[in-house]
């Protein structure tokens, strides 16, 4: 009996694989979590710079990590994301996991770029130069050259099956690069400081600690929204030949 | 509070410049990612509809 109501439940989620209906749902979804992207974006930006105090050493230039450390954590999880899809694809080859790859990885790139260009904007004024090639900062370029990749060689393969296996596997190739980003700080000597915040302790104050965690759910809640208004557009040009599809779009206005 | 008047603010201690052009380049690229998909929605919707319309009329003509 309970190995039925499993298979039920089992049914219930694998029905939003499909793009038929995962389209609505993805429909649904999309101004919930933008809304929540708005509201958490004002509270975390009027907490950045009204509320916590300028950092004794650094001046006001640290408010630039709580964009900067959120950036850098989201390119470096989006991409695990990517990978994790195309996985998903190649194992159960459910196009749907090949869309949302797809969607994530032009997301993934800008907050790359934000990550390293706000590096540069803190790293300035803080250490006096705008650049090194110690490990994190190269692994983290290496990181955006791996998201163009990928966006160019989907780009440039017009059958969307061969073009997920091409740059799905691309993705999964490039995945060794994400652990050498995080542990770059602590596996050599780098001009780059170590992390303030690690699963056991955290060398920061409260309001600090929650002006940050503010802003990486206002980018969470916004990856998801922009990569769901993406992959709603993908269904839309990839199946524009099915009538549930124009039933569903009558529906809307 | 943190600061005395809107030009304090924008001055932020002497690092306005860099603190300004971090948070400047993220809203930029933002702004342009939504606006850039939702004109493709737009685009797409549009395109489906001019396409629906054509099979209607080749199905009355057969």
């Amino acid at each position: 009996m309970a190995s039925k109501q499993n298979e039920k439940k089992l049914n219930s989620w694998l029905k939003f694989s499909s793009t038929r209906n995962f389209y609505p749902l993805a429909d649904k979804m999309i101004p919930w979590f933008m809304g929540l992207a708005i509201v958490l974006t004002l509270i975390g930006l009027y907490m950045t710079f009204f509320v916590v105090p300028p950092d004794y050493q650094q001046g006001n230039s640290y408010r630039i990590m709580y964009i900067h450390v959120p950036a850098a954590w989201m390119s470096m999880l989006i991409y695990l994301l990517m990978a994790l899809y195309a996985g998903i694809y190649f194992v159960l080859n459910v196009k749907l996991a090949d869309m949302m790859a797809g969607g994530l990885a032009i997301t993934g790139a800008i907050f790359t770029v934000i990550a390293l260009w706000t590096g540069s904007m803190w790293g300035k004024p803080t250490w006096g130069t705008w650049w090194v090639w110690d490990a994190r900062l190269t692994s983290e370029l290496l990181l955006l050259f791996l998201y163009l990749g990928y966006i160019s060689l989907r780009a440039a393969i017009d059958d969307p099956n061969r073009a997920a296996k091409a740059s799905g596997l691309l993705a999964l190739v490039g995945v060794v690069n994400v652990p050498i980003i995080y542990f770059s700080v602590t596996w050599w000597n780098t001009l780059h400081q170590g992390a303030s915040i690690t699963t056991n302790k955290t060398s920061m104050a409260t309001e600090m600690f929650i002006t940050l965690l503010v802003m990486v759910f206002a980018f969470w809640m916004y990856t998801i929204a922009i990569v769901l208004m993406r992959v709603r557009n993908e269904i839309i040009e990839r199946e524009r030949d099915t009538s549930w599809l124009v039933e569903e779009l009558g529906k809307e206005k | 509070m943190n600061w005395e008047n809107p030009s304090e603010f924008f001055a932020m201690g002497g690092h306005g410049l860099y603190i300004w052009a971090s948070f400047g380049l993220l809203a930029l690229l933002i702004l342009i990612e939504v606006v850039v998909v939702k004109k493709r929605r737009k685009d797409l919707i549009h395109r489906l509809k001019r396409l629906t319309k054509a099979r209607a009329k080749m199905v009355e003509k057969e």
